[in-house]
């Protein structure tokens, strides 16, 4: 098996299979972080910028110490306190930054579609970790990761999709991802932050929480994201409550062993009960974990390609 | 030209002579850990562990490493990454690295690489079938079950799992 792009930007660059070799790689990686030496020499002399255009607690962390567990130089730039702040443009900081002699960027970036221009003016590989309202392709391999973890199969499971979806890079990428694999996608949320197209079979908009969860064998929860602005397609955080925050009671209804996921931050008791995540039924941190693990995994596939 | 060099009763041969020197070395068997290197020192650290068993009646602990990560070269060879299994604390112990065959030695050097990373071994022994010449860093086998040169232009390859066992060497692609 092998993957000759240079990037990452979008989970709909990978086949199924790339999926699975990504995820396969990435279970290997994870076995580093339980030894007692929680490190491998094999990025040596790599140097990776991390730009973080947005502010991100686990995505970034997750990054830094996957790197630092490969060995490579790592190296955070603060956006702000960087020469963006002084007007300079994106492609010439990327340019600047370039002339450095980077491996690998890894952009979070608040406008969709800024990785995929990075990548085109560096030689350098980008992992897009986050863009804009676009997508996030490496908490989609994580999710997978996780769901393979606690099921045997993603083919015509029921997942559902809860919450902002419209504003969600998260949920454009697990719906990318999980239909490659042959899920049942149930996506449910205000209608205002549904999906505009949906052109695929698998993919159905549920009428009700209760038509959504029904049976569901797992079920990714979405954060309301205040700072998208989507609390102006909703009247209010309390109605949002009423009608959409998985409770306990809601939850009766999907499958006996329904695993429930979160990319986080969680707005607790707005999207979930705190008293879901608080009885430990939620599979987050294995998520959090995961999550390592695949971005080892995505950096040793990218920088070992033979793109070079 | 390509061609077997060693088959069945002559491979037969150096395995029993390999097994026996590391009989003879008289290991602590209650503090060994045999270590096969993947992927070619699987098969003769099993044959090496039965040995051993066989004549010791000692079953002492077998696991393996994969080197891929350790290597000097990680991204001129691509190699699908695969478990080191060593579900074991491994400090204190002493080690008996396998591999089938040894060549430059640098395969060795990561083997010993990716221990390190699981505690601190008392000792690190190694054991290869076939020591076929070629070192390029200083690293010496400690039990060789027979020694040959090759040139540098060939590989080695052992296979004893078959009904025929051979050891024959290729021209490198």
């Amino acid at each position: 098996m092998d993957y000759a792009k240079k990037d990452l930007i979008s989970i709909n660059d990978l086949s199924k299979s790339d999926i699975l070799y990504f995820i396969d790689t990435a279970k290997e990686f994870k076995k580093i972080s339980l030894q007692d030496i929680k490190k491998v020499p094999t990025m040596r002399g790599k140097t990776i910028l991390n730009l973080f255009f947005e502010p991100s607690t686990r995505t970034k962390t997750s990054f830094e110490i996957a790197q630092k567990r490969l060995s490579a130089d790592t190296i955070n730039l603060s956006i702000s306190q960087s020469s963006v702040v002084k007007g300079e443009s994106l492609s010439d900081t990327i340019l600047n930054l370039q002339a450095m002699k980077p491996d690998a960027f890894v952009i979070r970036h608040y406008e969709s579609g800024a990785p995929f221009f990075i990548s085109n003016i560096t030689n350098a590989s980008v992992i897009n970790a986050g863009d804009g309202i676009n997508e996030h392709p490496t908490q989609c391999l994580l999710d997978i990761m996780t769901i393979f973890e606690h099921k045997k199969e993603i083919q015509s499971s029921k997942i559902a999709i809860i919450g902002d979806v419209f504003h969600s890079r998260v949920a454009r990428s697990d719906i990318a991802g999980l239909s490659k694999l042959g899920a049942e996608i149930y996506l449910y949320g205000p209608q205002t932050l549904m999906p505009r197209f949906i052109n695929s079979d698998n993919i159905k908009i549920a009428g009700s929480m209760v038509q959504a969860v029904k049976e569901a064998d797992v079920i990714i929860m979405l954060r309301v994201q205040k700072e998208r602005t989507a609390i102006y397609f909703i009247p209010s955080i309390e109605e949002y409550r009423t009608y959409f925050k998985l409770t306990d009671e809601i939850l009766k209804l999907a499958s006996k062993d329904v695993l429930i996921l979160h990319p986080g931050p969680v707005n607790r008791d707005v999207e979930i009960s705190g008293s879901i995540i608080n009885s430990g039924r939620t599979a987050i941190f294995d998520q959090v974990e995961n999550g390592i693990a695949i971005r080892m995994a995505c950096l040793y596939i990218l920088l070992g390609g033979r793109h070079s | 030209m390509n061609g077997i060099i060693f088959k069945n009763d002559e491979v037969n041969g150096i395995i029993d002579v390999l097994a026996a020197k590391i009989v003879k070395f008289k290991f602590n068997l209650s503090n060994l850990i045999i270590v096969g290197i993947k992927e070619g020192g699987v098969v003769p650290s099993n044959i090496i562990h039965d040995k051993v068993k066989h004549a010791a009646g000692f079953d002492c602990l077998l696991g393996y490493v994969d080197i891929t990560l350790y290597r000097d070269d990680s991204f001129d060879v691509k190699k699908t990454v695969k478990s080191t299994e060593l579900p074991f604390n491994i400090n204190g112990k002493d080690i008996l690295l396998v591999d089938d065959v040894i060549c430059s030695g640098r395969t060795v050097r990561a083997a010993i690489d990716d221990l390190i990373c699981f505690g601190r071994p008392k000792s690190i022994k190694l054991a290869v079938l076939i020591d076929r010449g070629g070192r390029e860093i200083p690293i010496c086998p400690d039990f060789t079950g027979k020694k040959i040169k090759i040139p540098n232009k060939y590989d080695v390859r052992v296979e004893l799992e078959g009904k025929n066992k051979f050891i024959e060497k290729l021209l490198k692609v």
